[in-house]
């Protein structure tokens, strides 16, 4: 499944710098195509600092983010605006949920389409056949999008009034009306109950599986962790201090230190 | 209710002891007596009775709607009966059939002065409707808007004087010199929001006017451009009654284009966008909406407006000077927008016509307008801060969801 011939995201010695502080040290990571790839790591390690830095909200101060879109030409985005990001094929969600809440479920999704679609003012207005059809075609796609992470009921709602968990899904959902080949996660379970994490779980597989789309994704959840990706990356303190598959993640010494802290020595 | 009588009835105890030295009693330095005026206690008594009972129970009132829309399973919050009446197709053809008859007739019933204050509030119902897009589509508090409709309405008069064009080549130039300076001054407020967008903004109107204040050979400052022809129709010649008329049908025009043009942007592509911008801009941009277009193009096309009316309002005046580009008219546009509801067209029309007539036909009143325009708001924004109709989103019937289908 894992095509490892095939780079989508090469990161290179990313270096982020706020002032005086360090909060991204020399980290580089990649991603295959068909690949779950997790990020750990303590609370405060630079996981979303590294996400931002990935996206394009933050420019990073050293290092390289190449890109690799299947079947077009490889690309460095360090300071692509986030948009042009997205535009390219790769797709994030929030760790602080960030949903546009006084519009609708499926208005939320149809704003993923914004970068796919082409209407212009004189065309919205005129409102002819062309732009009637990518109206239609918009609508259409987004409810199928629903449709996959079981929010279809919901699809008049205001998305402010969806419960916790459904909010996360509608989040995925929204991302992936980007078309992107990679989906950036930022703690997609925090705040789920046993039984929606395992939900999400089998979304995330799905999302892989059928979708055809490649995951990396910052996460606490342990089980979870373990459970769906195929390689880890683990950060402290803004560096990168191990990586590998589950097993390999679970023995290593110095992430049970960073995780569990240092052995007090009697 | 016990309590309410209780509480209602301490406050106006508490109000005729504040009030008591200033209503009651009162020393006639004359005759050199004191007189007891105790019918003004009763006055103040009752009527703080009164108001703080209502008040109370306005305040209970809603409180308890809150609770109940938080609680309750359906989510969607319930129409008020006023928009259900106006979805209800039986009702709402009608209500549109008598206000389509009402506009039409109206020159014909009313005296020409009554016309002249309507193409005033027309103006204002397009000033609305153009800011609406800003404000309340895009997020982007603008407190210097009234800039925007003098560039429009000074595009007319300098066109004019100094090449003699007339109002229909105008028209088209002040509505595209709004826009261009909607994009001039939109570029360097792209990366701001909230509170410092309001300041900047609210700096560019006070320069538009201090530029045309002092500017004497092209603005002819604060003595302002007179003699601007009214509209023109093919060269017929108008007296005023007439050309008032006319006046007033083509803003008739120009409002149900600007409601066709906001309602079409709406519910596209680039309405969601904006939406999406005000809701959130980080999320926004991280789903691949380019900020900088977005924000411009709705800045720009508010400003459209703001220059196409500009350019009316100056023939319709065929006067104008810097005074009519203060402060107050920016406040008082946005006024409407926020009275009328955030992105609600039909509220937006509502409250431009409310808050223009009402000072007019409360000439009596004229010494209170401030107040009364002041208490509205105050109320407004404790019991209704949605505005007058709240935004409805859209419903795509793209497809049935697979229950629906199956019940039937």
């Amino acid at each position: 499944m894992v095509d490892t011939m095939n780079k989508l995201l090469e990161v290179k010695g990313l270096t982020m710098d706020f002032g005086g502080l360090r909060a991204v040290d020399n980290v580089s990571l990649d991603v295959y195509a068909g690949e779950i790839v997790a990020l750990i790591g303590p609370n405060g390690a630079g996981k979303t600092t590294f996400f931002n830095c990935v996206t394009g909200i933050y420019k990073p101060t050293h290092g390289d983010v190449m890109v690799h879109p299947p079947g077009k030409k490889s690309q460095r985005i360090n300071g692509f605006k986030p948009n042009r990001v997205t535009t390219f094929g790769m797709a994030r969600t929030f760790q602080n949920i960030r949903l546009f809440k006084n519009m609708t479920v499926l208005e939320n999704i149809m704003i993923g389409r914004h970068c796919r679609t082409s209407t212009s003012i004189l065309g919205a207005i005129l409102r002819g056949a062309g732009s009637r059809r990518q109206e239609q075609e918009t609508v259409d796609r987004s409810y199928q999008l629903l449709e996959k992470v079981g929010l279809v009921d919901e699809a008049d709602e205001f998305a402010k009034n969806l419960p916790y968990g459904a909010q996360r899904r509608l989040e995925i959902a929204r991302a992936m009306a980007t078309d992107p080949f990679l989906l950036l996660l930022d703690e997609p379970a925090a705040g789920m109950n046993p039984q929606e994490t395992k939900d999400l779980d089998e979304l995330i597989v799905r999302i892989r599986d059928d979708e055809n789309i490649s995951i990396l994704l910052i996460e606490h959840d342990m089980k979870l962790v373990m459970n769906i990706s195929e390689r880890i990356y683990v950060m402290e303190y803004g560096k990168e201090i191990a990586q590998g598959n589950p097993q390999e993640i679970r023995s290593n010494p110095k992430v049970i230190e960073a995780y569990l802290g240092e052995e007090a020595d009697a | 209710m016990v309590g309410y009588f209780k509480q209602s009835f301490l406050v106006s105890l508490w109000f005729v002891f504040l009030t008591f030295p200033l209503m009651v009693v009162k020393v006639n330095t004359l005759k050199n007596v004191v007189e007891w005026r105790w019918m003004n206690m009763v006055y103040v008594a009752v009527g703080a009775f009164v108001l703080s009972f209502v008040w109370r129970w306005a305040l209970e009132r809603r409180q308890r709607k809150t609770k109940e829309a938080e609680f309750s399973d359906d989510v969607l919050a319930k129409p008020t009966v006023g928009q259900r009446l106006l979805e209800d197709p039986k009702v709402f053809k009608p209500v549109l059939i008598v206000i389509a008859l009402a506009t039409l007739g109206f020159p014909w019933l009313v005296d020409i002065y009554q016309v002249n204050i309507m193409v005033l509030a027309l103006i204002f119902v397009v000033l609305g409707l153009g800011l609406n897009i800003s404000v309340g589509l895009a997020g982007l508090l603008d407190l210097g808007y009234v800039a925007f409709f003098a560039v429009g309405a000074y595009t007319y008069g300098i066109m004019n004087s100094f090449w003699g064009f007339g109002f229909w080549i105008s028209l088209p130039v002040g509505g595209l010199m709004g826009c261009l300076f909607g994009v001039v001054l939109g570029f360097p407020i792209l990366r701001l929001r909230g509170d410092y967008l309001a300041i900047v903004t609210l700096g560019f109107g006070s320069i538009a006017k201090i530029v045309i204040e002092n500017w004497e050979e092209l603005f002819n400052g604060a003595k302002g451009i007179a003699g601007i022809p009214r509209p023109g129709l093919f060269g017929l010649e108008m007296n005023i009654e007439a050309a008032t008329t006319y006046t007033y049908y083509l803003m008739i025009l120009m409002v149900l284009f600007t409601i066709f043009v906001t309602n079409r942007l709406k519910d596209s592509r680039i309405g969601r966008a904006w939406m999406a911008l005000r809701e959130d801009e980080i999320a926004c941009v991280a789903m691949g909406v380019d900020m900088a277009r977005t924000k411009l193009s709705a800045y720009a096309l508010g400003a459209f407006w703001a220059g196409l009316v500009g350019v009316i309002f100056a023939a319709r005046n065929t006067y104008i000077n810097p005074n009519s580009f203060t402060f107050m008219e920016s406040a008082l546009v946005l006024s409407i927008v926020v009275l009328g509801g955030m992105g609600s067209i039909v509220g937006v029309i509502i409250a431009a016509l409310v808050l223009i007539l009402m000072p007019e036909y409360l000439r009596a009143f004229s010494e209170y307008r401030m107040l009364m325009f002041g208490a509205v708001m105050v109320l407004m924004m404790i019991f209704r801060p949605e505005g007058l109709i709240s935004n409805v989103r859209k419903k795509y019937g793209g497809r049935k969801s697979p229950t629906e289908a199956a019940h039937g």
